[in-house]
């Protein structure tokens, strides 16, 4: 036993020795990731306030700041980006929930994805603006026919996510609850969801940020409101600052769901997080 | 008690793992089951954990035929499968499902701290060594406190440090409650200082080819005279179970098979 103790200590050792400098690294790296945006963004604000040029097509950072204060404070801000949120939401819960549906059963059943998948995987191939007029034809230029469009966009990430993951759970895992005589119910709460959680997760994240890629679509198409619109709005009247602003809107909004599920997912995917000791 | 009544199996490709194996074990019997790889060794052990079953013959349990995994048997496998999003005290209580709470968690307590690990409890797998997983996988496989325990080559994973030292853990271990053990090995020293019996398996198609009874008292010492003597029995009949000439009139087909790939 002694003898084991040793070697286990001795093997530790150089695993800690290589771990603290990785430490200090994971401090520096956000940081010299700043550098370049930051140093970019003063330079651009010194030589507009210097005058060399006028910053009319790009305004310098302080202007687009309280373009962005202004748009708040009338509350526009506010009112597009919930618009813009809500068509979001809709599009992903309905995207997700059919793809979790249709994931599900295709992941599990082999019958099930011959049968559906090679349809999905061809409908896959068209790039899904192209949709788009179908879309308006069949369900008007309001709602609907975004809310469709961002419901696609999601579908195909979850969709192609969760069906993978549940054909390449370990089946030696699977096996244990076999040994261990569990029900088909069981097997699936037990083994399936919490070996699939990861990859599902993961999935429901890129699902959203095609979300917002087709919600920016939807609303350049033709909107009366909504961050898209705002897009829209500045173009036509020549307020690139106003531009600037609703893509910093849609930047900190698309970051702030994805950032919601990840917290939500967190406590389930602990284990995932732990690093090896030995 | 275990009997295995001319167990076979064909696998659906065709591949013909295990012809007629017949034995029976005794309860708290250890019989070790060594031979060359892929003379169908985990084939066996997975007919008779009802994993797997047999394409000819039966098992049975205390008269009971098993065709599916039985709460009476438990399973070790070479690696040791923990589920990595359980703590380790839900890993050993992964069996144990169905029972209230306080005792789940009293027999859990009750088993780690008998395989050494009562600290490791709120632990994640990925935060163990190899041998205290290992001994994890024990824990939850005993937890229920099987009638038969199989073993699939537990150890042959592990440093040859943590697999002596597993080797008489598990010894201490199967004291307790002396279940019937039964464990696949391709290490012959493992089969002498666990088994009651050692079988020596013969390939193509997988059967018993010999039968060395392991009369040695316990604990065993793997440097005692006694303890190479078995040894030289074992390893000259393994010789003869990989000798193509040892084998018999009623596999010249399949010894052909074989020899045209020499060719
Ligand atoms: N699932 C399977 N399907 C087809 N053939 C298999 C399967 N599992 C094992 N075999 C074959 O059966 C034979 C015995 O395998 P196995 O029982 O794993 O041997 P061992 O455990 O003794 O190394 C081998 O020839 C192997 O290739
Ligand atoms: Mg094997």
């Amino acid at each position: 036993m002694s003898v084991v103790a040793m070697t286990i200590a001795a093997q530790r050792s150089p695993a800690q020795e290589r771990s603290a400098p990785s430490r200090r690294t994971r401090l520096i790296r956000p940081a010299l990731g700043l550098i370049v945006p930051v140093t970019l963004a003063l330079a651009w604000e010194i030589i507009v306030r210097l005058g060399w040029t006028s910053g009319r097509l790009a305004p310098p950072p302080s202007v687009i700041f309280w373009t962005f204060v202004d748009l708040a404070r009338t509350g526009e801000l506010q009112r597009d980006t919930l618009v813009t949120l809500s068509r979001v939401a809709a599009g992903f819960a309905i995207g997700a929930v059919v793809a979790t549906i249709v994931g599900a059963v295709t992941g599990y059943s082999t019958t099930l994805r011959r049968l559906l998948d090679p349809s999905l995987q061809a409908l896959r191939a068209v790039p899904s603006i192209a949709w788009v007029p179908l879309f308006i034809l069949w369900l008007g230029i309001f709602e609907a026919s975004k809310v469709t469009l961002i419901a696609v966009g999601v579908f195909f990430p979850v969709y192609l996510g969760l069906m993978g993951a549940i054909q390449s759970v370990d089946r030696k895992l699977v096996e244990v609850g076999r040994a261990f005589r569990l029900s088909d119910f069981a097997m699936v709460r037990r083994i399936l969801l919490p070996a699939v959680l990861p990859a599902y997760v993961i999935s429901l994240r890129s699902g959203l940020g095609l979300g917002w890629m087709f919600v920016v679509a939807a609303e350049l198409m033709g909107a009366s409101e909504g961050l898209g619109y705002l897009l829209i709005d500045g173009q036509q009247l020549g307020k690139p600052a106003e531009i600037v602003a609703a893509i910093v809107a849609f930047a900190i909004v698309g970051k702030a769901t994805d950032w919601l599920i990840a917290l939500a997912a967190a406590p389930f995917l602990r284990w995932e997080d732990v690093v090896r000791h030995d | 008690m275990l009997v295995l009544d001319r167990i076979g199996k064909t696998y659906p490709n065709g591949v013909h793992a295990l012809g007629g194996v017949s034995l029976e074990v005794e309860l708290g019997e250890i019989v070790a089951v060594i031979g060359g790889s892929g003379c169908g060794k985990s084939t066996l052990l997975r007919a008779i954990a009802g994993l797997d079953p047999a394409s000819e013959g039966a098992v049975f349990l205390d008269g009971e035929r098993i065709g599916a995994p039985h709460e009476k048997i438990g399973v070790i496998f070479q690696e040791p499968r923990l589920l990595p999003w359980l703590k380790v005290a839900d890993n050993v209580g992964f069996g144990l499902g169905d029972r209230p709470k306080p005792e789940r968690a009293e027999r859990v307590a009750a088993a780690l701290k008998r395989v050494g690990l009562a600290d490791k409890a709120g632990m994640w797998p990925r935060e163990l060594s190899g041998g205290q997983a290992q001994r994890v996988a024990i824990a939850r496989a005993l937890v229920p406190r099987p009638e038969v325990l199989l073993l699939d080559e537990p150890f042959s994973a592990l440093d040859a440090f943590t697999r002596t030292d597993l080797q008489d853990h598990l010894l201490d271990l199967w004291a307790d409650a002396k279940p019937t053990l039964m464990l696949v090995t391709h290490d012959v020293d493992e089969a002498i200082v666990l088994a009651d019996r050692i079988m020596v398996m013969r390939l193509r198609p997988g059967r018993i080819f010999d039968e060395i009874a392991v009369d040695l008292p316990r604990p065993r010492d793997r440097q005692s005279a006694a303890f190479d003597f078995v040894k030289r029995r074992v390893l000259a009949a393994l010789d003869r179970s990989l000798d193509r000439a040892a084998i018999g009139a009623e596999d010249e087909q399949k010894a052909e098979a074989g020899a045209a790939m020499w060719w």
